[in-house]
This record gives structure tokens, C-alpha cells and sequence, in this order.
């Protein structure tokens, strides 16, 4: 059993010894596949630059390059992103080069670090400030559009602390407005105070938890969408407490820009279609003064008026759904109060008429200012064109999506343009690709020191036994390996490489506890087989007491600890457990192979 | 091969008096400085913007900080981190400038004034509340750590014992961090995890001594509470030394050859071992006596061990 298990764990760890290859990948946008013709000019792109590279394929629409060494990797990168153009994006990769055998057993490389690989970390805190105001403006505005609809005479409505405060000219008002408000709406609490005349609304707790919540799963979506901007291969963007969200990008070096289209602000504008010119005219230079063209998603031009009928800042809400009726795709949206009467005044006189909605975005062309800023174009898009059915308000839906992934697609991207709250960078840690070689370098030497002189010690001081410890260790640490490799989303980062280190000295903590109390034994008069099971024994309960307290510490660090510090809780606990395993079973499975069942009158310790 | 030949049992308790009173001149002496120096607190807990960069030749740093005060930044502290070639640069907080940007503007500004191609190793940034929230999880961590550990000890042995690791743990995390103090060696995140690894070590050794002494209440019927945590104080100590001795071997290692960013950290656990070491000979152990550890508490009729009295049977 031992034997298989520690044949498992170094199955799965060979994959580490093959390393990965530099390289670049390839993948088409907006619908476009990568195809052979695409591979057969990327190779020819390659050639003409004479770039040597280990292999280029295609798989899965995505074409992958294999390189050397990084810089060819690098110049490729930039090479492939100017001549390939707009339909494809190119990004930097390091793709495993395991055997294709032990591919498909599941075996993959152990993840670096960003510390180790090289990268950008980004820690973004979402304004829950900002996103609690809104609620709040969202609530007064609810509040006094349902009480004067109802005809209930009201003083005024107010933020007050957490909530919002009613005050009403007398206590029958305040009584009616009461109940009403409170049959309305299920998750605010009320107060009322009779001498003052008010009525104080704050959310219910679970209220509250789904304004934050909603503010953070929003700004996630919008990250995403722009970390995949980025060309990054394999990008993290998570969630991490309640307020905060983790972007990890792995091999970006150019972090200004990384942090300019992270940045980035986009916006929504609903405009009219203009019916009364001819689009061909317009194509053709004419265009009406009053109007423009802009291109949608599929790149056909549109002509729209010029006002504005809406901003996207007045979108407090979308969400995509199935009609239930005609099980026809649609998309809800929730107006503010200043939206909604906006929005119903400029479609009063437009009903029949189609309406588009514009989706615009700052992105950085790739070229830089003098001053050494970014230089942004606004890229306009048409989204939308819906014809308008009624005289719209505070909430309406459009429909005429094809599919329901469609109409998600275009609720994501009204969400998009309307961030209920702001997001701000408060932590950055970028580190270079040669400190992060050089810190693989450093970890490794110190791993292999530290296993050295722990194995000569041991030789020395336990002779034969000393060894069948040392045996256990360095099964030890291809188990770590195994595991650590095995386990998606553990990734490898120098204070991991610390914990490793930690756990190579104390692993043979648990040997040294059998082994003294073996020669204890010994030295208390009894034989030799007798001395080999009491020390197991006896050492057991000691090794599993003083071995579960630190998991405890370990699996602490992990719960609470970030980025660096959770790199080290994983291994460490990896490692008391793995270690556990091979200094007690495996140890005393090599011990009894050796020396069990004999008559002994010495024993090597 | 053995270091440690002893025969007879050695009065480790006799010298409690002294040891205590050496182990609370260090705590006290820790904690004045902890308050009056306080601790060095990194990037991570301070926030600010750090950068790392590397030239091809041995750095000017009298260029460097002359370049970097003709542009305004005349905060910066700048000093060589492991290599003569690598610069380390601090810029504390600054108010109308993006803050997540200054690393970029600095690095592009230190590659105009020097003339020379800058490569960048790191660049951190943290924001100032982030520091805050950290300090806070920080010490959450550790009390909780504790907490959990002074449960499951007090569970698997007696409260005499669990208040006796807790203490020598807080004696190690309190002369720890005093070291950090007294030399204001940076106090970052990986010596914060390198704390609560020490928390570990101390208790495991800790675990040893105690279950070793529970097994002696137990087997050696005659004698006081005292003598038998010297014997086994006396019999754990050849193996409390040699793990004391392959854990510091291999921090050696990391210290020497693990490079700069791990500097602290290797230099947390060495110094934590060796208190830790002698933490759990006497701290512990003295503080489970003077809470009158007895026989009597450690042979309860409920067998907190199973299949204790049968080994016993077996021989």
C-alpha cells in the first residue's frame, strides 16, 4: 500500500520535472475562429521574422505556439498582435510540456505564484459607500413617488443615518402612509414616532447584504469582461471578503496599461434611430446634421439622432429572463427616479419608433502620449435597436434578443455602463519575470540545501535507521509534490517554498521521536523487537497530538491569510500531513521488511 | 551516534526560579519595546508604494536619490536590497497623485535622470486602510490560533497543561516580536506567517514534554511532581535537541540561500526555535507545576488515553 501510494504521488509529480514552454496563443474575437488558415499565417509571420519555435498547433479554435526561450515568446507576442489585427487576440502563455501519456492520467505542473512566475496582483475595493447612497436616493425616490401616487401629504423625505426619514403633517397620514409603505415594500424596517410626526425606513439586514452584494458581483462582471481585454492567458479575478475583489495576471509586465483598461470607464446612451434620411446618403458623406452613424455588432452602420435620451448613469438595474407568456428573450430594466421621467417624457412622442442603445468605451490604443499617458479612443457601438411599444417609465423591458444568451449578454453590458459603485486599486504587487526566476532559483537552492544537510544528519546520527528515515523524507516531499500539483488552485510561492523547507526539517521530527524512544527501549533492557513496537507505539499518540496543534495553526493562516501567506499555509499543511504518513507507516513498513520477525541482538540505531 | 549521554536525571525544575524570572525580565523587557520602540511595520501594514529595481551595473544611489528629489520625491528612502546592483525604493502616502500609478512614474522618471535601462523587479503598492484591515486579521489570527490550540490541548490532556503551552506560546510570540522590535527589523506579512509557524513549532515541542510527563504520572508510581517532570524533561530532551537541531539546519539554508525577500521570515523562525525550544523545557512545564500539577489529575478513573493501561499490562 505504501509503495502504490508514494508511486501515485510521483506519477503526478512527474509532470513538474518536464516544466513548461514558453508560449503564445492564439484565439479569434467576437465570433471569429482560429482556423488552419490562421495557422498557416501565423507560421508564416514566424518565418518571415526568422523566429524559431518548438511547434505550432491548432486545437480547440485557439492556435498555440511553443517556444525556446522566453524572448522569442516575447517578440512573437508582439509580432502576432500587430499583423494578425483586430479579429484576433494574442496572448502570452505557459503551456505545460508534459508527456501527452501522463496529460491524460490528469498530470499537470504545480502552479507558480506570481511572486514565482511573474505578474501583476491587483487588490480592487468596491465603494460600498457609494453603492449605499445610491440605495438610499433610490429609496426616497420610491418613497415619494408611492406616497403622492396614493395621495398621502407628506413634509418631506430625507436621508437620516442608515435610512430614510418621513415626515408627515399629521398622525393619520403617518398611520396610513405606514401601512401602505409597509404592505409595498417586505424588506425595509419601520419606525414610526408619533410626537415627531416621522416615519424612519432602513433596510433589513438581508436587504442591506444584497445592495453590497450586488454592487461587488457587479464590478466582477465588469473586470472580467476587461481582464479578458487583456490578452492574459490564464487571469483571476475573485472575490475575497466582503468588499474587496483579487485580480491576479500572470506574466503582464506593461502594468500601467493593465491598470488603465481596468480602469476604464464605460457608458450607455439611448438615442433614436433617424427614420426620416436615408442611411445610404449618410454612408455615402451626406450625413444629416442632427444625426450620425455608428456601426453595430456586426459591424452594419446605423444612423441615429444625435440627442441624448438617457445616460446610462440612470440604470440601477438589468436582468435578462424568458417572457412568460410568449418564452420570448428579454431584458428588465430599472430606471432612478430622475431616469424615469426623463425617459417617459422622451418616449411619449415616439412610440412605434426603434430605439438604440449605444454602448460607449474607453480603451488605450496600445500608443502613448508624449507625457507618457495612455492614448484612448472612444469606441461607440450600437447594442440595441428595439422598437418602443408604450410610453416607457421607471421600469421597462426590451425584447427582440435572438437567444437568451444574447439578452444576458446585453443586460451584463447595461449593468456595465451604470457601476453602482465606484472601484479604487489599494494594493499592487508586480513582480518582474527576472525576480521571479531568480526567486524559483533561490527557493530551489534552499530546498535542496536544507534536504541535504538534514539527510546527512540523519545517516550520521540514526545509521541504517537514519536511512530509512531519509527514505521516508524524500518521499515525503514527491508526495508534497503530488499533491500540491493535484489540487487546482494551489499554486507554488516562495513562502510555500519556505514552508516546504520548514517541513523537510521538522518531517523527521516524528523519526527522531521513534527512534529515541527505540534506543529508550534498548537501554531499558528489552529485545530488540519488543524495543522497535514499543517505540512505535508509544511515539503514536505524541506525533498525532503535537502534529494535529500545528495543522490547527496551519489551517488557521489559511483561513484568514492572503497571498503570500496562504502559499505557506497550503504546503505547511500539506506537508504535516504528508509527512505523518511516510515517517509512521511508511517508515515502519521499510522496518519491518528489514529487520521484522529476526532474532536480533543489535540494532543499527 | 548520540550527542546527549545522560544517565542520570537532570533537576531541570530546581532552576525554575531563576528561568522564570529570566523569562519575564525578556517579556517585560520585549513589551517596553514594543511600546516605546514599536514594531518596524512593513509595506504591507503602513501602505505606501515600494519598488524594486535592478541595473546592469553597480547602483549610484546618490544619483538615484538626486533624480528622484529634483522630481519632488524627496521622501523617498532609498537603499540597496541584497545585490549591489538591486535598489529599493519607499515613497510614503501622497495626496493629487493616483496613487496605484506612482510606481510607473517613478520608474519611468528614475530611467530618464539616469540615462540608464531600469529593470523592474517589483513594484508594491498597498493603500492605507488595507494596512489597517491587516493588522487587525493579523492579531485575530493569532489569538484565534491560540484559542483553538488552548481547546485542544486542554481536551486531549488537562487545563494545567493547556495553560502552560498557551503561556510558553505567548512567551514565544511576545520575545519574537520584541526581537523584531528591539533590532526594527521589518515586520511584513511572511514574518507575520512566520510567527504563527513558530506557534506551531513551540507547541509541538511543548506536546512532547506534556504527554511525556502525563505517561510518567502514570508509570512512575513513586516520587514528587517535580521529579517526575525532571526525569521526563531528562528523557524528551535528546530528541527536543536534535529536531531543535535539523529544523534550524534547514532554516540555516533559507537564511543563506532562500535571498532577501525571505530574510525576515528565516529570521523570525531561527530565533523562535531556539525560544521555543526553551519554552516548552521550562515554561511550560513551570507553569503547569505552579498551577500543582499532581498525580492525582493525571490518573483519573476516565481513561483519557486509550489502551494507556494496557501497554502497561504487556511488558
Amino acid at each position: 500500500m505504501v509503495v502504490f501510494i508514494v508511486a501515485i504521488g510521483a506519477l503526478y509529480a512527474l509532470p513538474n520535472y518536464y516544466g513548461e514552454d514558453p508560449a503564445v496563443q492564439i484565439s479569434g474575437t467576437k465570433g471569429v475562429q482560429a482556423d488552419l488558415a490562421t495557422l498557416d499565417a501565423v507560421k508564416e509571420n514566424l518565418a518571415a521574422a526568422d523566429l524559431t519555435y518548438q511547434s505550432a498547433s491548432l486545437a480547440n479554435g485557439q492556435v498555440l505556439v511553443r517556444f525556446n526561450d522566453y524572448k522569442s515568446q516575447q517578440m512573437a507576442n508582439t509580432l502576432l498582435s500587430k499583423s494578425l489585427g483586430d479579429e484576433y487576440s494574442v496572448a502570452l502563455n505557459l503551456t505545460p510540456a508534459t508527456p501527452d501519456w501522463l496529460a491524460s492520467l490528469g498530470g499537470v505542473p504545480m502552479k507558480l505564484g506570481l511572486d514565482l512566475s511573474g505578474g501583476v496582483h491587483f487588490l480592487m475595493e468596491v465603494d460600498m459607500k457609494t453603492a449605499m447612497g445610491r440605495a438610499q436616493e433610490s429609496m426616497i425616490g420610491d418613497f415619494r413617488t408611492k406616497l403622492r401616487s396614493e395621495n398621502i401629504r407628506y413634509r418631506s423625505v430625507k436621508e437620516a443615518g442608515n435610512g430614510v426619514e418621513v415626515i408627515f403633517r399629521n398622525s393619520d397620514d403617518l398611520a396610513k402612509a405606514e401601512s401602505l409603505l409597509k404592505r409595498t415594500y417586505g424588506d425595509y424596517l419601520f419606525v414610526d414616532n408619533e410626537d415627531k410626526l416621522s416615519l424612519k425606513i432602513t433596510m433589513t439586514d438581508a436587504k442591506l447584504k444584497e445592495t453590497r452584494e450586488y454592487a461587488l458581483q457587479q464590478n466582477i462582471t465588469i473586470i472580467r469582461n476587461r481582464v479578458n481585454e487583456l490578452g492574459v492567458a490564464e487571469p483571476l479575478v475573485q472575490r475575497q471578503g466582503s468588499k474587496h475583489i483579487v485580480v491576479e495576471l500572470p506574466g503582464v509586465q506593461d502594468t500601467a496599461r493593465a491598470k488603465e483598461i481596468l480602469g476604464a470607464t464605460a457608458t450607455l446612451q439611448f438615442h433614436m434611430v433617424d427614420q426620416e434620411h436615408d442611411i445610404r446618403d449618410a454612408i455615402n458623406g451626406r450625413v444629416p446634421p442632427g444625426s450620425f452613424l455608428v456601426n453595430d455588432q456586426d459591424g452594419r452602420p446605423q444612423l441615429l439622432k444625435k440627442r441624448i435620451m438617457l445616460r446610462g448613469e440612470h440604470i440601477i438595474g438589468a436582468k435578462s429572463s424568458l417572457d412568460q407568456q410568449t418564452s420570448q428573450p428579454q431584458v428588465n430594466i430599472d430606471l432612478d427616479n430622475k431616469g424615469g421621467s426623463l425617459f417617459s417624457n422622451a418616449t411619449k412622442n415616439n412610440i412605434g419608433k426603434p430605439m438604440a442603445t449605444m454602448f460607449i468605451e474607453s480603451k488605450a490604443t496600445g500608443e502613448k502620449n508624449p507625457d507618457g499617458s495612455l492614448k484612448f479612443t472612444q469606441v461607440q457601438e450600437v447594442i440595441s435597436v428595439a422598437t418602443i411599444q408604450a410610453r416607457l417609465g421607471k421600469s421597462f423591458r426590451i425584447t427582440g434578443q435572438d437567444s437568451p444568451a444574447a439578452a444576458h449578454n446585453l443586460a451584463l453590458l447595461l449593468r456595465a455602463g451604470a457601476l453602482i459603485a465606484p472601484i479604487a486599486i489599494v494594493e499592487e504587487r508586480t513582480v518582474g519575470p527576472s525576480l521571479g526566476a531568480e526567486n524559483v532559483e533561490l527557493g530551489m537552492q534552499a530546498i535542496l540545501w536544507g534536504f541535504a544537510l538534514v539527510l546527512l544528519f540523519m545517516m550520521v546520527y540514526y545509521r541504517a535507521f537514519g536511512l530509512v528515515a531519509n527514505l521516508a523524507l524524500a518521499a515525503n516531499l514527491v508526495l508534497m509534490v503530488g499533491v500540491m500539483s493535484l489540487i487546482p488552485g494551489a499554486a507554488l510561492t516562495l513562502p510555500g517554498m519556505a514552508g516546504i523547507v520548514l517541513t523537510v526539517g521538522m518531517a523527521v521530527d516524528a523519526n527522531v521521536l521513534i527512534f529515541e524512544r527505540i534506543r529508550e527501549e534498548i537501554r531499558a533492557g528489552k529485545t530488540m523487537q519488543q524495543s522497535i513496537h514499543q517505540g512505535y507505539d508509544a511515539a503514536f499518540s505524541t506525533i498525532f497530538d503535537a502534529n494535529i496543534t500545528t495543522l490547527i495553526a496551519a489551517l488557521i493562516l489559511f483561513a484568514v491569510g492572503t497571498g503570500p501567506v496562504k502559499g505557506f499555509a497550503i504546503t505547511l499543511s500539506i506537508g504535516i500531513i504528508t509527512s505523518m504518513f511516510t515517517s509512521i507507516i511508511g517508515t515502519r513498513a521499510v522496518v519491518n521488511a528489514l529487520w521484522g520477525g529476526k532474532k536480533l541482538d543489535k540494532l543499527p540505531i | 551516534m548520540q550527542f546527549l549521554k545522560v544517565k542520570d536525571t537532570i533537576a531541570f525544575m530546581s532552576h525554575r526560579k531563576v528561568a522564570s524570572m529570566i523569562s519575564i525580565l525578556l517579556v517585560v523587557a520585549s513589551i517596553i519595546s514594543l511600546a516605546t520602540n514599536k514594531l518596524n511595520w512593513g509595506l504591507d501594514f503602513t501602505g505606501g508604494t515600494l519598488l524594486e529595481i535592478g541595473f546592469s551595473q553597480p547602483a549610484d544611489l546618490v544619483k538615484v536619490r538626486e533624480v528622484l528629489e529634483a522630481s519632488g520625491y524627496d521622501d523617498a528612502v532609498v537603499q540597496l536590497f541584497g545585490s549591489s546592483e538591486d535598489v529599493l525604493i519607499r515613497l510614503g502616502q501622497r495626496e493629487n497623485v493616483k496613487a496605484e500609478m506612482l510606481g510607473n512614474q517613478v520608474l519611468s522618471i528614475l530611467e530618464q535622470g539616469t540615462g540608464q535601462l531600469i529593470d523592474m523587479r517589483r513594484i508594491e503598492f498597498v493603500g492605507a486602510n488595507v494596512g489597517d484591515e491587516l493588522t487587525e486579521q493579523g492579531g485575530l489570527a493569532m489569538l484565534t490560533a491560540m484559542i483553538c490550540i488552548l481547546m485542544y490541548v486542554a481536551f486531549r490532556f488537562e487545563w494545567r497543561f493547556a495553560l502552560g503551552s498557551v503561556t510558553a506560546l505567548a512567551h514565544d510570540v511576545i520575545l519574537t516580536l520584541g526581537l523584531f522590535s528591539v533590532l526594527q527589523l521589518e515586520f511584513d506579512l511572511t514574518v507575520l506567517a512566520a510567527i504563527l509557524a513558530v506557534i506551531g513549532y513551540s507547541l509541538n515541542d511543548t506536546i512532547v514534554v506534556s504527554d511525556r510527563i502525563r505517561e510518567n504520572f502514570r508509570k512512575v508510581r513513586k516520587g514528587t511532581s517535580e521529579e517526575i517532570i525532571n526525569i521526563s524533561l531528562t528523557q524528551t530532551l535528546s530528541r527536543t535537541m536534535i529536531t531543535s537541531l535539523t529544523t534550524f539546519i534547514v532554516l540555516l539554508a533559507l537564511f543563506f540561500k532562500g535571498g532577501a525577500l525571505i530574510h525576515g521570515f528565516a529570521t523570525a523562525l531561527l530565533f523562535g526555535i531556539i525560544v521555543g525550544t526553551y519554552s516548552s523545557i521550562y515554561v511550560a512545564s513551570t507553569v503547569a507545576l505552579a498551577l500543582g500539577i499532581s498525580k492525582e489529575d493525571l490518573i483519573p478513573e476516565v481513561i483519557e488515553k486509550e489502551g494507556a493501561d494496557q501497554e502497561e499490562l504487556k511488558m
